[in-house]
């Protein structure tokens, strides 16, 4: 068992800001569902900030007005809304992929859903979503019907729900999400695979068109940990060069 | 520029009203945490203007997210200095290749970085304290918190700079965490 698999044991290199970025996403998900990690965190948190409060530098004095020049003219982002389980599931536009999967369960594999509801949810679709993944078409199909199909969720930034179905026997993976922003048109989404030190590579683009968006990753799938998805130039970059909107861990 | 030296409880106050909205008290917030989020950014990435920008980015970054603080789970103060923390690491790692830092990393390096701490920080009472507590350390624990908290290396970095596996540096850094915790609370 290598360090990677037990989270509770995350924490402090967590509050150091010492996980890798797909590492480090899925320990947050951990984070969500144990209060024992969110109780090692406050405390490694305390400790570490007064490692912070020691330093000290002169701040030049023309920096000052430029903040808070900068401050009067950008808007404060709203609270987050507490988002009721039931209703994001609902609306969460997961049940193809979630369902699929679980109909792959009913027959070999293992299924990872985040959350039990969801899975429960998703079992009653189940029946439909075989119908559906067998019309989806060829490669996606390929993902989802593999005996070992697994599929992950996360929440993107702004509340998106996606998913990566993957199938590390078909060397191969799928990602979905619904209600993606619309983009303008000079602009895409990139997905990333990222690699167990934090590297990325492209794994494919998606039209910002909005609505429900799939496609099957580019191969090689290789041994990425996380699937990631930003917003890049229309063609695609080599690297990222925005902000992740989420980072997808894909076990590894 | 004002200095008072603020109390945890005003500063918590003060950030959650620049959560509302209030930009006089985003300033007070700014004045009272402006030098350490600095002083970190500039030990982290030792360049002054690329700790001035990431200053800026930060204290804007604190404007813009101020509704996120929560007075239960932690001080204003941890929490913009953890806010401080990750984008110094951040940007130390677009900044360089992580083959960059592994070559420079290593004991030797992070027994600089101690050094330099304690240089800086002997000044005051608090400052001595957090020196104290560092030394006081085992070297096995303080050079992997060390090289994490000051260079901004992953434990994955860390754990090739010091030819050690993982999961034994990710247990020293939560022991050393953990010591640092007790040393601090024994002196406070």
């Amino acid at each position: 068992m290598t360090a990677r698999e037990d989270p509770h044991l995350d924490a402090a290199a967590y509050v150091l800001h010492a996980l890798p970025p797909a590492e480090e996403a899925a320990f947050e998900n951990h984070l969500a569902g144990c209060a024992t990690c969110r109780r090692d965190v406050t405390a490694h948190e305390r400790t570490a900030a007064r490692l912070a409060a020691a330093e000290d530098a002169p701040v030049p004095g023309e920096l000052r007005a430029r903040v808070l020049e900068r401050v009067s003219r950008t808007p404060q982002e709203h609270r987050p809304p507490a988002r009721p389980r039931g209703r994001s599931l609902r609306r969460s536009g997961l049940r193809l992929a979630l369902a699929a999967s679980v109909a792959a369960a009913a027959v070999l594999g293992a299924v990872a859903v985040r959350e039990h509801q969801e899975a429960e949810e998703a079992r009653s679709q189940a029946a439909q979503a075989r119908e559906e993944a067998r019309t989806a078409g060829g490669a996606f199909a390929y993902v989802l019907t593999a005996p070992d199909a697994t599929v992950y969720t996360g929440e993107l930034s702004d509340g998106t729900r996606a998913a990566v179905v993957v199938s590390r026997e078909r060397a191969t993976a799928a990602f979905t999400a619904r209600d993606l922003p619309t983009l303008p048109s000079d602009k895409v989404y990139e997905l990333w695979y990222a690699g167990k030190a934090g590297d990325l590579r492209p794994a494919g683009l998606l039209e910002g068109t909005g609505g429900r968006e799939t496609r099957v990753l580019d191969s090689p799938l290789g041994d990425a940990v996380a699937v990631g998805i930003t917003v890049e130039p229309s063609g695609g970059s080599a690297q990222p060069t925005t902000e992740p909107l989420g980072v997808i861990p894909i076990g590894a | 520029m004002p200095h008072a030296p603020e109390t945890n409880a005003h500063l918590d106050a003060l950030l959650l009203r620049a959560a509302d909205g209030d930009r006089k008290a985003f300033a007070d917030v700014y004045d009272a945490l402006a030098r350490p989020v600095m002083g970190l950014a500039c030990r982290i990435l030792r360049d002054a203007g690329q700790a001035e920008e990431v200053t800026q980015d930060v204290m804007i970054e604190v404007w813009r997210t101020a509704g996120r603080f929560r007075p239960d789970l932690g001080t204003a103060k941890a929490w913009v200095l953890t806010l401080a923390h990750r984008r110094a690491v951040d940007r130390v790692r677009s900044v360089q290749a992580s083959r960059d830092r592994e070559v420079r990393a290593g004991m030797l390096s992070a027994d600089r970085d101690f050094d330099q701490v304690a240089e800086t920080v002997e000044n005051s009472d608090e400052r001595r304290r957090v020196h104290h507590c560092l030394k006081a350390l085992e070297r096995l624990q303080r050079v992997p918190l060390v090289l994490a908290y000051y260079q901004g290396m992953t434990y994955v970095e860390v754990a090739h700079a010091l030819s050690t596996p993982e999961g034994t540096v990710k247990s020293r850094m939560r022991k050393g965490l953990d010591r640092l915790r007790a040393c601090m609370e024994a002196g406070s």
